[in-house]
């Protein structure tokens, strides 16, 4: 199953390190890992989609509270929840398929950002599903590089995530 | 006030009530040791390896309940103090380890005797820190000890640049300290622990099954207390030894790979377990698969939460200092007119009687050759089971832990966790120094006393009684053992080739050495070195080196799949 942890740390050096390095020793998976200081600079909140069964959530979340720099842990599937993630994709756009990527672009609510004679680079944002969806729906040949920066997620409603 | 770096280090390490540091000076901890040179409250205890600074700060922990503490240089001064942080971090000792650093405008340009002290021991610690700004370093000295020491104990380390040791800032201890990030729990719940008690009343094959945690949180009264309220059999684990008295009727012996045959029966067909302190280590309950077979109610009280359900699915789980719960069921039991069915807990005990039918830890007493059990009991019966024992890692260390058996907490030093060759002496030291006056032995092998016999040095510098109760099969025995039973007698590097005569080699480093071949030599010989109290004594027995350690639950195999010494 996939979940999405959020965690309120210490914005310290070498939190990071701690989160991730846990990860790893334990043998548990990152599908993608966020971070960033959040509107108190002495506080970092990290976004990490991992998967496994409910006995290894488990173990993970109190691995993470373990953790002397991390303040709080929420696993923000438990509950509803909003998630988005960022891509930008530079894809080849010449010729015929100029207007077509644009098109492909708008029904995905994507922006383009840059523009060449060859090229478009595109924004997309949304939750992960949705941006693999657009990377499907145009052919493999014509996407030049993508970056993505993995999902960032925040509980509905009242739910808040604060110390 | 203010204080160089260096001088605020050692006012906190007298603030904290620091007898002690173990350790070994180099160009980053010059400061520091000037420091220590200029004030006598503080001793220190200057190792021959930094290992060996870990381990004795551990040792002097683990025989104290005091946080240990160890001082070491960058670079070679930390990384050879790994083994002994994993040591410790394996089986939960609070300590804390000082680290010198190049200074900090060096940090990241390959100094000389640099290392990424916070990176290397980052997954072997409780937490680390380094100290970049002079103005931090008190209050994180003060962290450090208070991380140690509560919640689930550990090592913490220190990391602080030589720079920072030069610079000032106005020094004043804290109190207390707070930390938004850190809240153990310890307060556990109360509903649960009700529900704990009514199952270990209805419990028609009850069991305990005591570890470290019990030991740790000093909770060895409170748990002897319930155990003999109830009636219930007791199992200590390798780290619990001493956790419930080994004399009494209610202890089944040690459970596990190395357990008694009646311990891992009662595990595993017992209908009500009550862990304490313990986590189902794999060297404790086997493949959990097939510990999993037979249906069981599991109550388990540890002051980790990360440790419940982690390796087996328990029913009742209770997070909170393991003293304070059994306090409370204590409590609840006596004012509750109900007690477990006697006519039940006596068939239970039938089973369990049967099971003791089978003198597991029976051996040959007719041997020529001196068997190693009986070098153990002999030394048992000698101090009276009152002596600190050391260990270091091997058969001799099952063989210690099974045949001496521990009264009280705190006189068993083993490397349970991370099962470190060479622990032995070093925690002896540490053992010696904190209990003045004490029987302390180290029981160890002639492979594993090798890996710390530097040390001898620094017991003739600080002139520490220790017995040193060596095994000496000529063979990595452990590991010889499982190459008889599952490589076809492979006997790959397993034998210990051009030993040194431990006699000379003791003299030499200005103690008395005695070599013991019979097996009507060993009481004399043990009387005889308990008796010189001012020296320390290597006792060099040469043991039968065929011997094995029995029962022997095989690497993967369930808890009741063992092997024993009479079906051989």
């Amino acid at each position: 199953m996939r979940h999405i942890l959020s965690i309120l740390s210490e914005n310290e050096a070498g939190a990071l390190s701690r989160i991730s390095g846990l990860f790893s020793a334990r043998g548990y998976n990152i599908d993608s890992l966020t971070v960033a200081p959040t509107e108190d600079p002495t506080m970092s909140r990290f976004t990490i989609v991992t998967t496994g069964t409910d006995d290894i959530i488990e173990q993970i979340t109190k691995q993470l509270n373990k953790l002397v720099d991390v303040v709080k842990v929420v696993d923000l599937t438990d509950g509803n929840h909003i998630e988005r993630e960022l891509m930008l994709v530079k894809v080849r756009a010449a010729g015929k398929d100029r207007d077509e990527m644009k098109r492909l672009a708008d029904i995905f609510r994507g922006r383009v950002l840059d523009v060449t004679d060859k090229s478009y680079t595109i924004e997309l944002t949304g939750t992960s599903e949705k941006l693999d969806a657009f990377l499907q729906a145009i052919e493999p040949g014509v996407i030049l590089e993508t970056v993505r920066t993995g999902a960032s997620g925040i509980g509905r409603g009242e739910r808040v995530l604060r110390v | 006030m203010q204080l160089t770096g260096a001088e605020i280090v050692i006012r906190c390490l007298q603030e904290e009530g620091v007898e002690y540091v173990f350790g070994y000076p180099g160009g980053a901890v010059l400061n520091i040791y000037d420091e220590l040179f200029k004030q006598d409250k503080v001793k220190h205890v200057l190792v021959r390896h930094e290992q060996a600074a870990a381990h004795a700060a551990d040792g002097y922990s683990r025989s104290s309940n005091k946080v240990g503490v160890a001082l070491v240089t960058s670079g070679p001064g930390v990384t050879n103090a790994v083994t002994g942080i994993a040591t410790a971090y394996m089986d939960s000792i609070p300590m804390v380890v000082i680290t010198g650093q190049v200074p900090t405008h060096a940090i990241g340009q390959d100094a000389f005797q640099e290392c990424d002290t916070v990176g290397i021991t980052r997954p072997c610690v409780k937490h680390n820190f380094l100290v970049k700004d002079v103005n931090d370093l008190a209050l994180t000295i003060k962290k450090a000890f208070y991380l140690a020491a509560t919640g689930r104990p550990g090592p913490v380390l220190v990391d602080i640049p030589k720079d920072v040791t030069q610079a000032t800032a106005e020094f004043s201890y804290p109190k207390t300290v707070s930390m938004r990030s850190y809240s153990p729990v310890t307060k556990a719940h109360s509903g649960q622990i009700k529900k704990a008690v009514s199952l270990l009343l209805e419990a028609k094959r009850p069991m305990v099954y005591a570890g470290g945690g019990v030991v740790l949180n000093d909770a060895a009264a409170q748990l002897t207390r319930l155990v003999r309220l109830l009636g219930f059999p007791c199992t200590n684990t390798l780290m619990g030894l001493g956790g419930f008295p080994g004399t009494d009727p209610q202890f089944t012996g040690m459970p596990g790979m190395h357990g008694t045959y009646e311990s891992n029966m009662a595990m595993q067909h017992c209908d009500v377990l009550l862990a304490v302190g313990a986590r189902f280590d794999d060297r404790v309950i086997g493949n959990p698969a097939h510990f999993a077979r037979n249906e069981r109610k599991i109550i388990h009280v540890d002051i980790d939460p990360s440790s419940i359900s982690k390796r087996v699915k328990v029913d009742v789980p209770i997070v909170g200092y393991v003293g304070d719960v059994l306090d409370e069921m204590v409590k609840i039991i006596e004012s509750s007119p109900s007690r477990p069915d006697p006519a039940t807990l006596k068939a239970w005990w039938g089973e369990i009687k049967e099971w003791q039918r089978k003198d597991c830890l029976k051996y040959d007493t007719k041997s020529k050759l001196i068997k190693p059990q009986f070098v153990v009991q002999k030394l048992y019966e000698l101090t009276k089971g009152d002596a600190f024992i050391t260990s270091d890692v091997g058969q001799h260390q099952m063989w210690a832990a099974q045949y001496y058996k521990f009264d009280k907490p705190r006189r068993w030093i083993n490397s349970g966790g991370l099962g470190t060759m060479g622990f032995g002496l070093p925690s002896a030291m540490g053992t010696q120094l904190v209990n003045p006056g004490a029987t302390v032995a180290c029981i160890t092998g002639e492979a594993s006393i090798q890996m710390s016999i530097h040390e001898l040095s620094t017991c003739r510098q600080y002139r520490l009684p220790i017995k040193i109760v060596n095994l000496n099969n000529r063979y990595m025995g452990m590991v010889r053992q499982w190459q008889e039973f599952f490589y076809g007698n492979r006997y790959s590097e397993s034998y210990v080739d051009a030993l040194p005569d431990f006699v000379k080699l003791a003299e030499a480093y200005g103690h008395v050495g005695m070599k013991i071949e019979k097996p009507g030599d060993v009481e004399g010989a043990l009387k005889e070195a308990l008796k010189q109290t001012e020296r320390l004594v290597f006792l060099d027995f040469i043991t039968d080196h065929k011997e094995n350690v029995f029962p022997m639950v095989p690497g993967g195999k369930g808890l009741t799949e063992m092997i024993l010494a009479e079906e051989l």
